[in-house]
């Protein structure tokens, strides 16, 4: 059995890994806020957007002529997948969930046939799938420096995508990214960008065709890249807020499960105190009698 | 008689809602909107957006983006969007002195004349915020 002096030191640290955890938690509350409300605030437009653009493809399917961003290169042999993911870690499952997602997707595409190549956003996702697909990672970025995320930082992204796109490196791309639902949940997702796929209500044959001044290809052209870069954004943004999402119940979790073991390693010390003086306690009163 | 009206900018929704009429300012040449209006999408240059609700009118700076009209009503993608009265008249003086600067800088293209038209609308729009300012 550990000795008291043992004892107390392991209390000791545990007392102090608690102090961490609640300290990072609190962290990551104040911080939750202020990209949550970030994440918020850019839905409108990027929904809007999507519905903007969804009419307009609407508008032009079966045209001949539609910009490839808008309507695919015409096949699907080359995916890229762009995967967003935290910085940092000590955030629950937050990483390896958006990780867990892009790797179903990889095996399904590569048993296809596919060739895959994946563009990773942030170093854990990085680091976790550089174990298994070293060979299909293409390019990686880190936001590590970034403090603020600005618009700035996605059309750098998006940028490099467009540039892949225009040297036809792939066909499809598809974002990985958690979108924040609440604190306590936050759901990974896979989305197309590259063409992009609009979903649900699809204004039936009643589509009008549209006016477009300029032209219409001038207005796509400047369109289309800013919608790429509009998700981007987005996703990234949305990431922001699970991650702090996600490490602040997960450290919420920690600091209870720290002072769980407190609780139990004193109760351990106080025992094994009281048994000491009961024992010594037998052997004076024994050496006593036997007198 | 009512047109539903969205105006959105990347950091947020800035209105909608049921309006009579908004007069747009596009890359080709300013618009008015009303209800029923013809499917069209535009590109925004740099202007002033105005929107008539409820007898009243609003003025809004657009610094770029696009407008789509549908059956459904006017959806306006800005760039930026800041009402007349919150606008930062520094900020746009500087970013006509930037311009300006950059201007000098380049050389003789179709980059250098997408400058200049643009240098224009936003000296227009400085015009125009420094023309009410008076009133």
């Amino acid at each position: 059995m550990a000795s008291l002096k043992d004892m107390r030191v392991r209390i000791a640290a545990t007392k102090a890994t608690q102090k961490i955890t609640k300290a990072m938690q609190m962290v990551a509350a104040s911080k939750l806020r202020r990209a949550q409300a970030a994440a918020e605030a850019a839905r409108p437009y990027a929904e809007r957007m999507d519905l903007a653009l969804g009419n307009i493809a609407a508008g032009m399917a079966g045209a001949d002529g539609a910009p490839k961003l808008l309507a695919g290169t015409g096949s699907d042999s080359v995916h890229l997948l762009i995967v967003a993911t935290g910085e940092r870690g000590l955030a629950g499952a937050f990483n390896s969930s958006i990780v867990r997602l892009a790797r179903e997707h990889i095996n399904r595409l590569v048993s296809e046939g596919k060739q895959v190549k994946i563009l990773t956003v942030g170093k854990k996702g990085n680091e976790q799938l550089r174990r298994n697909y070293e060979k299909l990672i293409v390019d990686r970025l880190e936001l590590r420096g970034v403090r603020v995320l600005g618009y700035a930082n996605a059309s750098q992204i998006a940028d490099k995508v467009l540039a892949m796109f225009a040297a036809g490196e792939f066909d499809i791309a598809t974002l990985f990214y958690a979108q924040f639902k609440s604190v306590i949940s936050q759901v990974p997702t896979a989305q197309q960008i590259i063409p992009p796929k609009f979903d649900g209500s699809k204004p039936a044959a009643a589509a009008a065709s549209y006016d477009y001044e300029p032209e219409e290809e001038e207005i796509l052209g400047d369109l289309l890249p800013r919608y790429v870069a509009t998700q981007i954004f987005r996703a990234l943004l949305e990431n922001n807020a699970s991650f702090y999402g996600a490490q602040m119940s997960a450290m919420d979790n920690a600091t209870r499960n720290a002072g769980d073991m407190i609780r139990k390693q004193t109760i351990t010390y106080n025992r094994t105190r009281q048994a000491m003086i009961t024992k010594e306690l037998i052997e004076i009163i024994s050496g006593a009698e036997a007198l | 008689m009512a047109l539903h009206f969205e105006l959105v900018s990347p950091e947020k929704l800035v209105f909608s809602g049921e309006v009579d009429q908004v007069d747009v300012p596009g890359a080709e040449g300013d618009f008015g909107v009303l209800e029923g209006h013809a499917p069209l999408v535009t590109t925004l240059r740099p202007g002033i957006l105005t929107v008539h609700a409820a007898g009243g009118e609003q003025k809004i700076v657009v610094l770029g983006g696009f407008a789509e009209v549908s059956d459904k009503g006017l959806t306006i993608l800005a760039d930026t969007a800041d009402a007349v009265k919150d606008i930062d008249r520094a900020a746009i003086a500087a970013r006509i002195a930037e311009m300006e600067q950059e201007a000098a800088k380049m050389e003789q293209g179709s980059a250098l004349d997408k400058l200049i038209t643009r240098l224009d609308h936003f000296k227009q729009v400085d015009r125009h915020l420094t023309g009410t300012a008076m009133h």
